[in-house]
C-alpha cells in the first residue's frame, strides 16, 4: 500500500491536465480532483500515524536511478494541511473569479502547483526536488499573474527572476553535491556527507536558494508584492503553502543531509535574520496602508519565527525536550498557514464588497461584513499567538527552550514580535469597529465567507485544542501533558 | 466520566454557548435573547450552588484535557475559585438583567450580549483554571472578549479608549508569559495548591525573585496597579454596564485574583515572605492605594471618580496578600467578593443618572437624591462602604486588614496607609452625597428622560443597583452568617495555612 504516496501527487497533476482539455467544467474538476486529493492526503496521513515512514520506488527503479517518493510525519503532516487549503481556497476561488475564461485559466494552474508542492514534499532525492521547486516556481508565478492589472505582472515578474536565481543557486549546490558523492538519494548522502570544502560550499548555495525562495530577511524584498498583487486565493496559497514548502526542504535538508556539518554558528546566522524578519515583517504590516500588504508583510515575520526555531533545535539535544520543540515548529507552521490563508481570503471579501483594501477606509465593516471582520479577528489571535490558537502553544515552547538553551536573546524578539502583531492585526479591527457610511445587510453569510472562517476556525480552535495530535503523530510515545518536568 | 469532571465544564458552557448563539441571532429577536441570557445566567448560578456545596464538603472538582507535551488545561475547582465564580455569577445575572435595560432599543445588541457572555465565560475560566497555564489562556481571552465591549460604541473615543487597553493589557499578558513559562521550566507543572508549590524545590531565589517581578507586572496592568493602570480611566468610554462589570468582576478582579494566586497558591505566602518579595508587592499596592484616592479627589466626571477610586479599592487585596498572616489574608480575599458587590452599585447607579437626566459630572448632581431616590440610595450605601464604615461590607475588609497588619507586627506601616484611604475616600465621596441630598435641584436637569412608569426610572435599572447595595449590606450585617463571603473567605485562609 506504499502506493498511497502516489495519489497526492497524480490526483492534481491529473486534474490540472482534465481542466486544460475541458475548460468549460474547469470550477467541476478542480474541486473533484481537490476533494480527491483530499481523501489521499488523509489517507497517507492514517498510513504514516500506524506504520510510520514509507517510501516508494516508482515503477520498481531503485533509488538513485528511479524516482523514489517518501513520506514520513513530517512530510504527510504539512501534505494534509496543503490539500486541506487547496481544497478550501480552490472552493473560494469559484466564486472569487466571475469570469469563465479567469477560471479556465486559473484551474489548471491552481492543480499543477499543489501537485508540484505535493511532490516537493514526498520526493526522495535531490534532483527531483529541483524539478518540484521549478514546477512550483513557475506555476506560482503564472498564478499571481492572474489578475492581469499591470502592478500583478511587474510583481510577478519580479517573483520569477528571484525564484529562477533561487533555483539555480539551489542547483548548483547540487550539482557540487552530486560530482562529489555520485548520488542525489537523500538517504545515501546522509551517510556520505563529510565536512569537506565541496560539502561546505554546496550548504552554503543550496542554504542560499532556499532562503531567497523562502522569503527569509533581506531576501524577502520581492514577497510583498507579489503577495499582496496575486488574487486572494492565489495569495492564501502563496504566503500559506508555497513559502512553507521551501521552508520544509531547507529544514528536511540541514537536518537530514548536512546534519554534520551544520554548525552553532551557521544556525546562530538563520535565526538573527529570522529575528530581523520577525520585526521589520511585524513593523511594515503595521504601517502597511493595504490590507493585503498588511498580510503579506506579516507572513515575512512569521516565516522568521520558524527560522528562529532553527538555533534552538541545534541547542537541543537529542530527546523529548527536542522532539517537542520539533513538534512546536510544525505546529507553528500549519497554524500559520491555515491562519493566513483565511485572512488573505477574508481580505479578498473585504476588496470585492469594498472594491478596495486601504485599511484606514474599512470603517463600517464589522457592520456590514460581520463575518469577515470575525474570521480576520480570528485568524489575527493565531497570528500574534494568543490563546487559544495553536501558535499560542508553539510560542510557549519557543520561549521555554529558549530559557532552557540560556539563548535569552530570542525572548524580547518573541516579545515586540508578538506585541507588533497586535499592534497590525488590532489596529485593522480599530478600523473595521469605527462606524462608516456603508451599512450593509445584518449577518448575511456568503458563500465566500465559510471557506475564510473554516480555515480561521481550524487555525485558532482546532490546532490549539487538538494540539497534542500533532505531537502524538510527530513522535508517537512522546509524553504529554502535565507528567512532563 | 462524573459530575465532578463535568461540573467544572457545564458552569463554562452556561454562559459560553448562549453567547455562542446570541451572536448569530437577528438583531430583532430581542425575547430568545433576553430569555437565552437570563437563562444561561440562572443555570450556571444553580451549578455554581452544586458546587459551593460540594467544595465546602471537599468534594474535588477537575477536568483536565492534555494541550502540548507539559501542559494540560486544568479546570479545577477549590475554595478560592468557588468565591470569585459565585461573584461573577451573581453579578453577571444583575448586570444582564441591567443591560437589558441599559441597551433597550440600541443598535448591534446581539454583538454586545454575545461578547458579554464571553468575558464572564473567560472570567469563570480564571476562576476555575487550576494552572498557571490555563489561567493564562483565560487572561487572554478576556483580554479579547472585553476589547469589542469597551469598542462598542464604535466612536473615535471608544475606539481609542479600546486600544489604549489593549497595549496594556497584551503588554501585561507578554510579560506574565514570559514569566509562567520561565517559572514553568524550573518548576515544572504548576498547578495552584494550596500552600503554593515552590517551597518544596531548591531553587535559586534570585530567579524566584525576577519572576515574582515578571509577574505581579503582567497581573498588575489588569489590577490597576500603578503606574500600570492607565488604561483604566480611558476604558470609561464604554457602556456602563461593561464599565460596572469590568470594575467590579471582570478585568480589574482577574488581575487581582491572578495576584492572589500567584502569591498563594504558587509561591506560598510563607515562602514569598522569605524570598522578600512580598514588601515589592504590599509598596506597589500602597502606593497605588493612596495615588488612585488622591486623584479621585479632582475628577469632576463621575465614571472617571469613580475609575479612580476602583484603582485605589482593588490594591486593598494586593495589599491584604501582601501581609504575612490570616488575618490579612482573610481581609485581603474577602474584599475580592466585597468591592465588587459595592463598586458595580456604584457603577449602575452613575449609569441611571446619566441615561435618566444626563448627570455626567459630580457638579450637576446637586439634590438629585429627591428626583432619583432608590438608585441615590443606593450609591450612598455603595459609597459608605468604600469609605469603611460599618456595618456596610467595605468595613469588614479593612477591619481584617487593618488587625492583620497589627498582628503581623512588623507591618506597622499599613495602618497609616488605611487611614489616610479611608479619609481621602470620605473627601471624595461624602461632597457626592451631601450635593445629592441636601442641595436643592437645579430647575431643569441636563437631558431629562421624562418619568413613565411606577418609578424613578424602569424597573431593568432600578433593581440592580437596589439589589447589589443589598448584597454589601448583607455582607456586613450578616458577616458571621454560615456561607457569607467573610465566612468563605476564612475558610479559604484556613486551607491554604494549614498546608
Amino acid at each position: 500500500m506504499s502506493s498511497l504516496l502516489i495519489w497526492p501527487i497524480a490526483l492534481p497533476l491529473f486534474g490540472s491536465l482534465m481542466a486544460l482539455v475541458w475548460p468549460r467544467r474547469a470550477d467541476a474538476i478542480g474541486l473533484a480532483s481537490s476533494i480527491a486529493t483530499l481523501v489521499a492526503a488523509m489517507l497517507l496521513v492514517g498510513r504514516v500515524a500506524e506504520h510510520g515512514m514509507i517510501e516508494h520506488a516508482l515503477a520498481g527503479w531503485e533509488p538513485g536511478l528511479g524516482i523514489a517518493l517518501r513520506g514520513d510525519g513530517l512530510s504527510t503532516l504539512l501534505l494534509l494541511m496543503s490539500a486541506i487549503v487547496a481544497l478550501v481556497a480552490g472552493f473560494y476561488a469559484t466564486g472569487y473569479f466571475r469570469n469563465a475564461d479567469l477560471k479556465a485559466h486559473f484551474w489548471p494552474l491552481w492543480l499543477m502547483m499543489i501537485a508540484a508542492i505535493h511532490a516537493l514534499f514526498l520526493s526522495g532525492d535531490l534532483f527531483n526536488l529541483y524539478v518540484t521547486l521549478e514546477l512550483l516556481g513557475l506555476s506560482a508565478v503564472a498564478l499571481a499573474a492572474l489578475g492581469g492589472t499591470r502592478a500583478a505582472v511587474a510583481a510577478a515578474l519580479r517573483y520569477m527572476t528571484i525564484g529562477l536565481v533561487g533555483s539555480m543557486t539551489f542547483l548548483a549546490g547540487i550539482v557540487l553535491l552530486y560530482t562529489a558523492y555520485g548520488t542525489l538519494d537523500i538517504p545515501s548522502l546522509a551517510e556520505r556527507v563529510v565536512p569537506q570544502p565541496a560539502a561546505w560550499v554546496a550548504l552554503v548555495l543550496v542554504t542560499a536558494g532556499l532562503l531567497i525562495k523562502s522569503a527569509l530577511f533581506p531576501l524577502h524584498f520581492w514577497l510583498p508584492t507579489a503577495h499582496a498583487n496575486a488574487p486572494a486565493p492565489v495569495s492564501a496559497a502563496l504566503s500559506a503553502l508555497v513559502v512553507k514548502a521551501t521552508f520544509y526542504l531547507l529544514l528536511r535538508l540541514w537536518t537530514d543531509v548536512f546534519d554534520p556539518l551544520v554548525t552553532m554558528e551557521a544556525a546562530m546566522v538563520v535565526g538573527l535574520l529570522g529575528a530581523a524578519a520577525v520585526l521589520w515583517g511585524s513593523w511594515q504590516a503595521w504601517r502597511a496602508e493595504r490590507l493585503k500588504l498588511l498580510a503579506a508583510y506579516s507572513t515575512v515575520a512569521q516565516i522568521g519565527y520558524l527560522f528562529v526555531f532553527l538555533p534552538l533545535l541545534l541547542a537541543m539535544p537529542d530527546g523529548d525536550a527536542r522532539d517537542t520543540l520539533f513538534g512546536a515548529l510544525v505546529l507553528f507552521a500549519l497554524t500559520h498557514g491555515f491562519a493566513k490563508s483565511a485572512f488573505f481570503l477574508g481580505a479578498g471579501v473585504i476588496l470585492q464588497y469594498a472594491g478596495h483594501d486601504r485599511i484606514a477606509e474599512l470603517g463600517g465593516t464589522a457592520r456590514a461584513l460581520p463575518v469577515t471582520t470575525f474570521v480576520l479577528a480570528t485568524a489575527g489571535v493565531a497570528l500574534i499567538g494568543l490563546p487559544p490558537s495553536g501558535t499560542f502553544l508553539a510560542k510557549w515552547q519557543l520561549i521555554s527552550s529558549a530559557i532552557v538553551t540560556g539563548q535569552w536573546i530570542w525572548l524580547p524578539v518573541v516579545a515586540i514580535g508578538s506585541l507588533l502583531a497586535g499592534a497590525y492585526i488590532f489596529r485593522v479591527l480599530g478600523y473595521a469597529f469605527a462606524p462608516g457610511d456603508r451599512a450593509g445587510p445584518v449577518l448575511a453569510i456568503g458563500q465566500e465567507e465559510i471557506p475564510a472562517l473554516l480555515l480561521a476556525l481550524i487555525a485558532t480552535i482546532v490546532l490549539g485544542f487538538g494540539a497534542a495530535m500533532v505531537w502524538e503523530f510527530l513522535t508517537p510515545g512522546l509524553a504529554l501533558g502535565d507528567s512532563v518536568r | 466520566m462524573n459530575l465532578s469532571t463535568w461540573l467544572p465544564v457545564l458552569i463554562l458552557s452556561s454562559s459560553l454557548v448562549p453567547g455562542l448563539v446570541i451572536f448569530m441571532l437577528r438583531e430583532e429577536s430581542h425575547g430568545l435573547r433576553t430569555l437565552l441570557n437570563l437563562a444561561g445566567a440562572t443555570i450556571k448560578l444553580l451549578l455554581v450552588a452544586v458546587m459551593i456545596w460540594g467544595v465546602f464538603h471537599e468534594q474535588v472538582y477537575e477536568t483536565r484535557w492534555t494541550l502540548a507535551p507539559g501542559l494540560d488545561l486544568v479546570l479545577h475547582a477549590d475554595a478560592l475559585s468557588v468565591l470569585f465564580v459565585t461573584l461573577s455569577t451573581i453579578l453577571w445575572l444583575v448586570t444582564t438583567v441591567y443591560a437589558i435595560g441599559y441597551l433597550e432599543g440600541s443598535p448591534h445588541r446581539s454583538r454586545f450580549f454575545g461578547f458579554f457572555s464571553m468575558c464572564v465565560t473567560a472570567t469563570v475560566g480564571i476562576a476555575l483554571a487550576g494552572n498557571m497555564f490555563t489561567f493564562i489562556i483565560f487572561y487572554e481571552l478576556l483580554t479579547l472578549a472585553t476589547y469589542p465591549l469597551v469598542a462598542h460604541k464604535g466612536t473615535p473615543e471608544a475606539v481609542r479608549g479600546a486600544r489604549i487597553y489593549l497595549t496594556y493589557t497584551l503588554s501585561g499578558g507578554v510579560l506574565l508569559l514570559i514569566g509562567a513559562v520561565w517559572l514553568r521550566t524550573i518548576a515544572g507543572p504548576l498547578d495552584f495548591v494550596q500552600g503554593g508549590i515552590l517551597s518544596d524545590y531548591a531553587l535559586d531565589p534570585d530567579a524566584l525573585r525576577w519572576i515574582f517581578v515578571l509577574l505581579i507586572v503582567g497581573l498588575g496592568v489588569k489590577a490597576a496597579l500603578v503606574p500600570l493602570h492607565g488604561w483604566l480611566p480611558q476604558a470609561m468610554v464604554a457602556p456602563a454596564p461593561v464599565s460596572a462589570l469590568l470594575h467590579a468582576v471582570a478585568v480589574v478582579k482577574a488581575g487581582a485574583f491572578g495576584i492572589v494566586r500567584v502569591v498563594y497558591d504558587v509561591y506560598g505566602v510563607e515562602y514569598a515572605a522569605e524570598l522578600g518579595v512580598l514588601t515589592f508587592l504590599g509598596a506597589a499596592a500602597a502606593i497605588t492605594i493612596v495615588y488612585g484616592s488622591v486623584k479621585a479627589l479632582s475628577q469632576d466626571k463621575l465614571k472617571k471618580r469613580l475609575a479612580y477610586s476602583t484603582v485605589s479599592q482593588v490594591s486593598y487585596i494586593a495589599l491584604g496578600t501582601a501581609i504575612l498572616g490570616p488575618l490579612a489574608t482573610i481581609g485581603g480575599v474577602v474584599h475580592l467578593v466585597h468591592q465588587g458587590v459595592m463598586k458595580i452599585t456604584l457603577f449602575f447607579a452613575a449609569g441611571n443618572y446619566a441615561e435618566n437626566l444626563g448627570i455626567h459630572r459630580v457638579s450637576e448632581m446637586d439634590g438629585v437624591g429627591r428626583r432619583m431616590p432608590g438608585t441615590t440610595l443606593a450609591f450612598t450605601i455603595g459609597a459608605l462602604g468604600m469609605i469603611g464604615i460599618p456595618p456596610i461590607a467595605g468595613f469588614v475588609s479593612k477591619w481584617y486588614i487593618g488587625l492583620g497588619a497589627v498582628s503581623a507586627g512588623e507591618a506597622f506601616w499599613v495602618l497609616p496607609v488605611l487611614v489616610a484611604s479611608s479619609l481621602l475616600n470620605a473627601a471624595y465621596f461624602l461632597p457626592i452625597l451631601y450635593r445629592a441630598w441636601f442641595r436643592p435641584p437645579p430647575d431643569r436637569w441636563p437631558a431629562e428622560v421624562p418619568q413613565t412608569g411606577r418609578w424613578e426610572i424602569s424597573g431593568a435599572l432600578l433593581w440592580p443597583p437596589v439589589i447589589t447595595a443589598g448584597l454589601a449590606l448583607a455582607a456586613g450585617l450578616f458577616a458571621a452568617a454560615p456561607y457569607s463571603p467573610l465566612e468563605w473567605a476564612e475558610i479559604i485562609t484556613l486551607r491554604e495555612y494549614r498546608s
